[in-house]
């Protein structure tokens, strides 16, 4: 497998299925992706696309149930899948760090939250406790906790949900990872924090430089801090492309009525549009090439044929035949669907 | 059920079957409880010996064809006294359970459905009794009341009432807002036909799961009773008394009269602990553990 | 923390008062007429009446009430009919025994169920999960009394690995001088190496019968809670984090998974104060158990209503010392107090 240069993560044909007891789960089909230095990345799906399955495959913290049937993942040029254990363990807080959706569930509820980011410190640095003490408290002024010394002994049910959020950002960056993984980081947060949040996460990204995945279904978020979108459906990667361009110009069927499916700026309620059916069931064995074949309106003979991501233009990719067929980008289609 | 109805005894069949294919633990305690029903309802007829005659056999002799689980110190036939002493041991429990569910359920559910002083009194009792180690206070009940076998079961009763009476109250406060019962009230029937029509059915099934774990624990409290001379006075058979008996020989080596009593009061404990697990698993999958 | 506890204590108060008032309940219930009882069989109507009077039978319910309060704050629980001897000084003597056997059956069911509740969980599926399961299922179906002697009869007259099963020392060694009571702490400090090792002997079978019975709920809360802890949030943070899995293990989840095992201890030490009676009996330990059991063969009732509240008001206590813990463990029950 050969490596893009300049690309920290190289995620490729990643395949994960989970035996369940009602049959094996194909959460993820063949996913590719690549994050560069330095590049927010937005990874956006409705909930069950298998946007958590692939973060948590990617951090080596599956489900025990999880297995990895193919592919690869690289990290700066690492192969990730080779040794998952103790290095795996060393990388793991140190150079990937991931921040999760409730936040006050998401940290211990009996350890003081400055000894949860020393815990970390001491961890992967191997300094003494004093001096862990100390980078905790830095990392609280980081991420722009009041009076440090104070919160540092603080539980989380001490502190309120966006507290919580500025302490896992901080559990998560103390050790200045190269790549962040945000999964819905602003979930279970009220409006005005959400925004303080994703400043706080783009800020600290922008200055260190530091590549972030940010997992989210809020496409007005994704839009917001984002460089580039990928749009996962049923554990596809479906379209990928820069924010603006995919945003204006959705190829694939799913983006498009994700697109419209959300709310934004002055329109009514009554113009949003609802995506017809479900995820298929994942634990079909016969699942069609293209996972959005049963719900999509653009449905026709070719579309049964095998399908992978193919480029559209340098930057912008899709999967989906009618979509590469056209060649050009969709238009919204006029009939507004409103029944699901 | 007759055939009128294939369709629910179907489903009640798939159900049972899917729970005993999960389990065949469960499938064994069932055929278990079943044996040990059958014995307390026909025991007097199976018994070999007269439980209660002397010397039938010869004194102190270890199990043999003619006495399978051997004879006590008087001559007595064990396995007769083991077969006979079912009736008294289940029926001791099960009295016990039913006057403990049964009070305890209504005024859980009462305390539930009314709240108010009804309520803090009730749990204030409650949170007395179980200031106790049970155990002990039924062996301050059965000495204050009076050493019968009606003070054993009285006395279990009461140090049981505290659990049926939490879990009532439990699942009647969580359903007394809910939709369905304001719609019941709201369709004009009364407070208590409310409780009684619409929500004490919902409490059954916990009460059922609790009835069934507690029936184990009952029936080891009733022999511990009357191990340490409580309750059933000798010449009964009951197996609490019967291993007592047989304990001062066992360092001399004649096992075999405190342990036959002792293992199937074991088994029958066992089983009952077995379907109460199976019973909540069914019920209440959630609390699995 | 000192607030904490006082507070805690305070709030015992109800459950105390409650106990008493159930304990002077039990000793109006005494069948008959309790006057006539404890003036004997012999008594006559006077000695019956001088006897009620005594006992302030006479009088009103509150009054009696507050006369046995009285009565017991002055630490006069009554007389024992059998010894002569007032009833709290028997109990505190023979407390000691008992209380050594219990912290011993405690302390080895402690140290077995929480390591195997541990494994269990964090293997699910696995052997040592099933036998977890097996041993749960089975422990709490084990009539201690029965155990008890199964045990003697295997490790004794079997294999005469034990020593014969009665009393806390055998008949050649003499109980080293009173310190504690705990024959195994006062031995060890008068550095009485042989006395010790008898004493441990005597108290091995005991132990382990006490200790079968209750390891079975311990071990079901243990794995039942380890197996919920290892699924929150906040441990998939910590292993994002890459902390070492034992950290992850230890401090993040067991810590955790410590709070309903504490709640766990208060029934397991009603089972553990009930149980000691029956394995005092079997093992003819001269503990209050085995006191109160020859007072109630005997009719004697004063010694069994002492020692029903002896057990109520260490019960009471324990609870409170489990409540402490609690709060030692989660900030969250420290704010609540």
């Amino acid at each position: 497998m050969s490596h893009t240069p300049d690309a920290l993560l190289e995620v490729a044909g990643l395949s994960v299925d989970f035996r369940t007891r009602s049959g094996t789960v194909h959460a993820l089909d063949k996913v590719s992706l690549t994050l560069a230095s330095g590049e927010t990345l937005g990874l956006v799906g409705e909930s069950g696309s298998g946007k958590s399955v692939l973060s948590f495959a990617i951090m080596g913290i599956q489900d025990a149930a999880a297995r990895i049937s193919a592919g690869s993942l690289h990290f700066a040029g690492q192969d990730l899948l080779a040794n998952r254990g103790k290095a795996m363990r060393t990388l793991r807080g140190r150079e990937l760090a991931m921040i999760f959706q409730n936040p006050r569930v998401a940290l211990n509820p009996i350890r003081q939250v400055g000894r949860q980011i020393a815990d970390v410190i001491s961890r992967h640095t191997g300094v003494h406790a004093a001096a862990c003490r100390e980078r905790a408290l830095q990392c609280l002024a980081e991420v722009r906790i009041p009076d440090p010394e104070r919160r540092y002994d603080a539980y989380p049910f001490e502190l309120s949900g966006g507290m919580c959020q500025r302490v896992m950002i901080a559990i998560a960056l103390a050790c200045k990872p190269r790549l962040l993984i945000a999964d819905e980081p602003t979930t279970g947060l009220d409006v005005t924090t959400q925004a303080a949040i994703m400043r706080l996460i783009h800020d600290l990204s922008a200055r260190r430089q530091m590549s972030t995945l940010l997992i989210t279904h809020d496409l007005s978020l994704a839009r917001a801090y984002c460089d580039r979108i990928a749009v996962m459906h049923a554990g596809h990667i479906v379209e990928v492309g820069p924010s603006a361009e995919l945003f204006a110009h959705p190829c694939h069927p799913y983006s498009e009525r994700l697109i419209a499916a959300t709310p934004h700026g002055a329109a009514a309620l009554s113009a949003l549009a609802s995506i017809p059916g479900n995820l298929p069931d994942l634990r079909r064995d016969d699942l069609p090439a293209c996972r959005f074949a049963e719900r999509c309106s653009r449905y026709g003979a070719s579309c049964d044929a095998a399908l992978e991501l193919r480029p559209l233009s340098a930057t912008h990719s899709v999967a989906c035949h009618r979509a590469l067929e056209d060649a050009i980008p969709l238009r919204l289609e006029t009939e507004h669907v409103t029944s699901a | 059920m007759s055939a009128h109805h294939p369709v629910p005894l179907a489903s009640t069949w798939h159900t049972l079957r899917y729970v005993f294919g999960e389990n065949p633990l469960s499938a064994f305690a069932a055929a278990l409880f079943a044996a040990f029903v059958l014995l307390a309802l026909i025991g007097p007829w199976l018994a070999p010996f007269d439980p209660l005659a002397s010397h039938v056999g010869e004194p102190l002799s270890s199990p043999s064809i003619s006495h399978w689980f051997g004879t006590d110190a008087l001559g007595r036939d064990i396995l007769s006294r083991v077969i006979v002493a079912t009736r008294l041991d289940l029926g001791i429990a099960i009295a016990a359970v039913a006057l403990s569910s049964i009070l305890g359920g209504l005024t859980g559910a009462f305390a539930g459905y009314f709240g108010g002083w009804f309520d803090r009194a009730s749990t204030r009792i409650s949170d007395t009794i179980m200031a106790f180690p049970l155990f002990v206070l039924a062996m301050g009940i059965v000495a204050a009341l009076g050493n019968t076998v009606a003070n054993i079961v009285i006395a279990t009763a009461i140090i049981n009432l505290p659990f049926y009476l939490r879990v009532a109250r439990a699942e009647v406060r969580v359903r007394r807002e809910a939709g369905f019962i304001e719609a019941a009230r709201l369709a004009g029937n009364g407070e208590l036909r409310v409780l009684f029509c619409h929500l004490v059915p919902n409490v059954m099934p916990p009460l059922m799961v609790q009835i069934s774990l507690n029936m184990g624990w009952a029936i080891l409290n009733a022999a511990g009773l009357s191990f340490i001379g409580l309750g059933v006075r000798p010449p009964e058979a009951e197996w609490g008394i019967m291993v007592a008996e047989g304990a001062q020989y066992i360092i001399s080596g004649e096992w075999w009269i405190a342990l036959f009593p002792g293992l199937v009061l074991m088994l029958a404990v066992f089983c009952f602990n077995l379907l109460g697990d199976s019973l909540r698993d069914l019920i209440d999958p959630r609390r699995r553990t | 923390m000192f607030q904490m506890i006082v507070k805690r204590l305070l709030g015992a108060l109800p459950a105390l008062f409650g106990v008493v008032i159930v304990t002077f309940v039990l000793t109006r219930a005494l069948p008959g007429d309790p006057a006539a009882y404890f003036a004997g069989p012999a008594g006559s109507q006077e000695a019956i009446e001088e006897v009620r009077a005594k006992l302030g039978l006479d009088r009103s319910l509150p009054e009696q009430f507050v006369l046995y309060l009285r009565d017991l704050a002055h630490g006069d629980w009554g007389n024992s009919l059998t010894t002569g001897q007032p009833v709290l000084t028997e109990l505190a003597e023979r407390l000691p025994a008992s209380l050594e056997l219990t912290l011993a059956g405690l302390v080895l069911a402690v140290v077995v169920a929480i390591p195997l509740g541990v494994l269990a969980a964090t293997r699910p599926g696995a052997w040592i999960d099933h036998l977890c399961r097996a041993i749960t299922t089975a422990g709490v179906s084990l009539p201690t009394f029965f155990t008890g002697l199964l045990l003697a009869y295997v490790f004794y007259f079997l294999l005469g690995w034990a020593p014969s099963p009665l009393g806390r020392l055998d008949p050649y060694t003499t109980a080293p001088e009173f310190i504690t009571g705990f024959y195994l702490i006062d031995s060890l400090v008068m550095g009485d190496g042989a006395t010790f090792v008898a004493a441990a002997k005597q108290l091995v079978l005991p132990a382990i019968t006490l200790a079968l019975f209750v390891l079975a709920p311990l071990a079901r809360m243990t794995r039942a809670s380890m197996l919920g802890v290892l699924s929150a949030d906040f441990i998939r943070t910590a292993r994002a984090s890459g902390l070492h899995p034992l950290k992850v293990l230890f401090v993040y989840a067991f810590r955790n998974a410590l709070l309903p095992v504490l709640t766990t201890l208060g029934m397991v030490f009603s089972f553990l104060l009930g149980s000691n009676v029956l394995v005092e009996k079997v093992f003819a330990w001269p503990g209050v158990g085995s006191f109160a059991i020859e007072a109630l063969v005997a009719s004697d009732y004063a010694p069994v209503q002492g020692f029903v509240l002896a057990m109520a008001l260490l019960y009471v206590l324990l609870n409170q010392l489990i409540d402490i813990a609690y709060g030692l463990v989660d900030p969250r029950a420290r704010l609540e107090s």
